[in-house]
């Protein structure tokens, strides 16, 4: 069989947009939205966001570790710039001997490189409560762990969520990459429109929008949430 | 995708394939280096004037906050193939999708560096008499220089990690060992990690250093002497 146009994946039809690459095909989109763009959007969503949940939890409790027993916040800043240095679409190949294709691989290095992220802003912002107001948190008689919740907890909160921006619009751009390996989520969409001879333009484009669509969303939210938990600050 | 078994043997044979390698792997890192030296070289000159001005005249903040946003929730694969789509493949859809990826920090940081100048600092400058373009010159920008110099740091480094990406759109560069696993196995795929890894770090190590140099003496950190004058 002998294609007139370049192959497309799930073409179907295949309208005369999509046999020619035209810049841009909202049938293909309204056609595929429930098989291909649909499910990889909520792949996406999931993979990207249980990453950066468990690396939150372990930032945070790496933070209040490193905020109780100083000294060993300095090394780990570094720790971050050289974690950066590893190239993500190495650290999946490099992990499917160990994990498989499977979740477990994609999860481990967005977990860590949301890690890296959120430490020590979280540890940052721990440790800005001015001096003078723990002394006064004391002198009026709160206890150590209220100091904690009441003081600094509050004051730690731009820094957290300034923290969670950068490493939840990192992650879901990393996790585009993931798709190298298997295909999960959006970036799996833009591999398979690559890898044609011609790359199918529709494809990259609408799930390219998609990843982006989604980090501005998420970016967008956390705003949101500052607004309402910490009201005083500003942008 | 087919992928070897791997043990604490393969991150001995990666090494091994960069010592079997030199001259290989170092053509690819050179190459690679020529698509990250270029794109943050246009990334430069095009975003770090215009961070410059936005800062000097303390006008569109938001558009600078807003670009880094954006600049980073764009994917480097996404950039990679609609540049694809529009400049075909090879160096320079490449060079662009990277250049626009180093512009995010590179803006933010000049626009930052220069609007953070103490503006009592820029009033004693404007009061002996210092003409705007002789404030820029002589005041903010020597006070901005770690700032800019941070930003140009982070985007050269995001360029060259990202760089073994470019390698399937026609890239090049240590990427076209790293995404190819099938001809250079597991081995030759950490390896040529390992050696993207020391190339950032590399990058890194060198822009600190020009970065002291670059900056002037009075706000280098740690020639700061408490018990002076």
């Amino acid at each position: 069989m002998v294609a007139a146009g370049p192959v497309i994946p799930n073409f179907g039809k295949g309208s005369t947009c999509v046999t020619g690459n035209h810049v841009f095909c909202w049938g293909w989109v309204q056609q595929h939205w429930h098989d291909t763009l649909e499910p990889k959007l909520v792949e996406h969503v999931e993979l990207s966001l249980v990453a950066v949940a468990i690396g939150f939890v372990l930032a945070f409790a790496l933070a209040i570790f490193a905020h109780r027993v100083r000294g060993v916040s300095q090394p780990l800043g570094v720790v971050a710039a050289l974690v950066y240095t590893i190239p993500s679409i190495a650290i999946f190949q490099i992990l499917i001997p160990f994990f498989g294709i499977s979740d477990t691989t994609i999860a481990i290095p967005l977990t860590g490189y949301s890690l890296v992220i959120l430490y020590p802003n979280i540890l940052t912002g721990l440790q800005s409560a001015p001096p003078d107001v723990l002394e006064a948190a004391r002198g009026m008689g709160l206890e150590p762990r209220d100091v904690f919740r009441r003081i600094e907890l509050p004051l730690a909160v731009p820094a957290i969520i300034a923290g969670l921006r950068i490493a939840v619009v990192s992650t879901i751009s990393i996790a585009t990459i993931a798709a190298f390996i298997g295909g999960r989520g959006l970036g799996g969409p833009i591999f398979d429109a690559l890898q044609l001879p011609t790359p199918f333009k529709t494809e990259i484009y609408s799930a390219g929008f998609l990843v982006v669509a989604f980090a501005l969303v998420c970016d967008l939210t956390l705003v949101a949430v500052r607004r309402v938990l910490v009201p005083w600050t500003r942008a | 995708m087919i992928a070897d078994v791997a043990n604490a043997h393969t991150f001995v044979e990666a090494f091994r394939f960069i010592a079997d390698n030199p001259g290989f792997l170092l053509r690819k890192a050179l190459e690679q280096l020529e698509l990250a030296g270029a794109a943050l070289g246009v990334a430069t000159v095009i975003v770090l004037p215009v961070g410059v001005l936005l800062g000097h005249f303390h006008r569109f903040s938001t558009l600078a906050i807003g670009g880094s946003i954006i600049g980073r929730a764009l994917p480097s694969i996404v950039l990679i193939g609609v540049f694809l789509t529009v400049l075909g493949i090879g160096f320079v859809n490449n060079m662009v999708a990277l250049a626009v990826l180093a512009s995010g920090p590179i803006l933010v940081n000049s626009y930052d560096g220069v609007a953070g100048v103490a503006p009592e600092v820029v009033e004693a400058a404007r009061g002996t008499g210092m003409a705007q373009r002789q404030v820029l010159a002589r005041v903010e920008l020597p006070l901005a220089t770690p700032l800019i110099f941070t930003g140009l740091r982070i985007a050269a480094v995001t360029v060259v990690a990202t760089a073994p990406i470019a390698a399937i759109a026609g890239g090049g560069g240590l990427g076209d060992i790293i995404v190819n696993q099938a001809s250079y196995r597991l081995s030759g795929v950490i390896g040529a990690s390992f050696c993207v890894m020391a190339l950032s770090a590399g990058v890194w190590l060198a822009l600190a250093a020009l970065q002291r140099g670059v900056t002037p003496r009075g706000l280098r950190v740690n020639t700061v002497n408490e018990a002076g004058t």
